[in-house]
């Protein structure tokens, strides 16, 4: 029991502080004045963040989209036994185990137009990564995203899909399904659990997406690719503003926490 | 256990033969011809980029910039060298594995008689556990941060290496309890009281009894715990000056200024931020597949 106060002190104490943080008006961390809801209002009226929530939505649902089909395919086609199982699932849990800010480095270092390997085979045929495009950053940020975090649904989806017992299969052979049949009415429902937690945390994650476009794209070209969390960063980090960031991040929390609940209730009443 | 594939019994069906025989070679996939590559092309997609960070890491700085080539010509260990001469720079790794560590005796220490208290008993809001998760990912490390600060500052462990781990115990800690809660309902209670009948104390029985049961579980969970703190560079970037700088934020401080820096040691210093990872997964992989296959029971 004590461990489990100390470990729900661990979420909780921040997130009070940040409640604390968002009715106040903070100056240097020390002097609180209270504000009320000031924050609230002055968030929500601000163009920006509406701007910056659309792009998050945008970014995080065509993310999933790609993910989220690309995942289940390859979990599909994944041997189930053999000596290249173990083969497999390392080299496709690699991406995951790489620290952000390399992968963000690392595709930097490959897109660049003459000393990358990709972007320097797209100059030979007079075609260039110009990053200051705004569909070609928010493409690369996408691809970046797709390379990195394809593995995690794969995965999930592949754990899901080993749990099925054999005789699934048979009853599905005997009812003469075919390969549609029986991805739709057996194997999709059994990995209707673990397909949710991967869209869940998929969707988290990239709704909180910081690194790879703070590294790569800067926000760049203009404010095109600043994300929320990244926003939110700015006002915390450079322009001090506590109570403001404060009360975005509260919003910001409680759209995902909305989210996620509509999402979890759907999927399991189905 | 094992688990038998469908196409692959019906196969066996078909030709008469007995169904658990050994049909390996017919059996490497699971779909018909065109989709066994697809795999094979998805592990090509994720391993090329790595594969030219990793020769990059050979090169010298001459050619780097001036052709690209599949395999180095002029070989190096330049990169390395440099990086390993400087204290700077290896004491970076040192202080990340330091805190990695830290971060994951602490969370599997907190978090396996967590588990087992939302496993065997109920109480209000134990059902909420996977929110409970879920809020501790959703929490902005960005505003998180600052009054974390604060509170180390009082505290006086500001630029120390628990000073890291702790703060990576905000999600290491919720992840690892939802995981090993899992692997604990799977241990039937009975094992409990038999253990009790047989005059175990609890402590002796926690130690001696259940945590063996459960090693493939706490793989899975120190592996997640892990990732999730080795990746992490706001916090530990956040957090930390002189003593304790993670590897995450001299990569950072050298690639927003991509060229002032030598791309020869830049991409040394990523290969060798991939290399624990890569080690990790290597070790724990035999208990992840098992993890993987117990998770499903509950």
């Amino acid at each position: 029991m004590p461990a489990l106060i100390l470990v729900g002190g661990s979420t909780i104490i921040p997130l009070l502080t940040i409640v604390n943080f968002s009715v106040h008006d903070v100056f240097y961390g020390n002097d609180f004045i209270w504000v009320g809801s000031k924050w609230f209002v002055e968030v929500l009226n601000s163009k920006v963040f509406y701007d910056t929530l659309l792009r998050t939505f945008a970014f995080s649902a065509i993310v999933l989209a790609i993910e989220v089909p690309l995942g289940i395919l390859i979990a599909l086609s994944l041997p189930r036994k053999g000596k290249l199982v173990p083969f497999y699932i390392i080299t496709i849990a690699i991406p995951l185990m790489i620290p952000w800010v390399v992968v963000g480095l690392m595709w930097r270092l490959i897109i660049h137009p003459q000393w990358g390997s990709f972007g320097s085979l797209l100059s030979l045929f007079g075609l260039q990564i110009d990053l200051n495009n705004l569909v070609t950053a928010w493409s690369v940020i996408v691809f970046v995203d797709v390379w990195h975090w394809t593995s995690l649904v794969v995965l999930l989806c592949y754990s899901g899909l080993l749990a099925i017992p054999n005789m699934y299969y048979q009853a599905a052979r005997i009812d003469a399904a075919n390969r549609w049949g029986v991805f739709r009415y057996v194997e999709l429902p059994k990995i209707k659990r673990v397909l949710m937690i991967a869209i869940l945390l998929r969707f988290i994650d990239s709704f909180m997406v910081f690194v790879e476009p703070f590294v790569i794209t800067r926000g760049g070209p203009g404010k095109s690719t600043v994300f929320l969390s990244q926003s939110l960063m700015r006002t915390a980090s450079q322009q001090f503003d506590l109570g403001q960031s404060a009360a975005t991040s509260l919003i910001y929390f409680s759209i995902i926490v909305l989210f996620s609940w509509v999402l979890y209730k759907v999927m399991s009443e189905r | 256990m094992s688990f038998e594939v469908g196409s692959e019994f019906e196969l066996d069906m078909a030709k008469g033969k007995s169904v658990s025989s050994d049909s390996r070679k017919s059996v490497m996939y699971y779909f018909r011809n065109p989709k066994k590559y697809i795999p094979c092309i998805y592990v090509v997609f994720l391993m090329l980029p790595i594969y030219f960070l990793v020769i990059c890491s050979f090169k010298t700085e001459f050619e780097i910039k001036n052709s690209i080539t599949p395999i180095p010509m002029l070989g190096t260990l330049a990169n390395y060298k440099a990086i390993f001469s400087d204290p700077q720079s290896y004491m970076a790794f040192v202080n990340s594995l330091l805190y990695v560590f830290m971060n994951n005796v602490l969370s599997l220490g907190v978090a396996i008689p967590a588990a087992y208290v939302f496993s065997r008993y109920s109480f209000l809001g134990d059902k909420h556990l996977f929110f409970w998760f879920l809020a501790s990912r959703l929490t902005p490390p960005a505003v998180v941060a600052i009054p974390l600060f604060q509170f180390y500052s009082t505290l006086g462990i500001v630029d120390t290496h628990i000073a890291v781990a702790l703060a990576h115990c905000l999600f290491t800690v919720p992840i690892a309890v939802w995981i090993l809660e899992g692997f604990i309902s799977a241990v039937p209670r009975e094992l409990d009281e038999i253990a009790q009948i047989d005059g175990y104390s609890f402590p002796h029985f926690f130690i001696k009894i259940l945590i063996p049961v459960i090693t493939p579980g706490i793989g899975v969970t120190a592996f997640f715990c892990f990732i999730f703190s080795w990746v992490e560079i706001l916090l530990a970037n956040w957090l930390t000056t002189i003593d304790a700088v993670p590897f995450g934020s001299i990569i950072l401080r050298a690639g927003m200024a991509l060229g002032l820096n030598p791309l020869g040691w830049l991409s040394a210093m990523a290969v060798l931020a991939i290399i624990p990872g890569v080690l990790i997964i290597y070790f724990v992989r035999n208990h992840l597949a098992k993890g993987f296959a117990l998770g499903q029971i509950n």
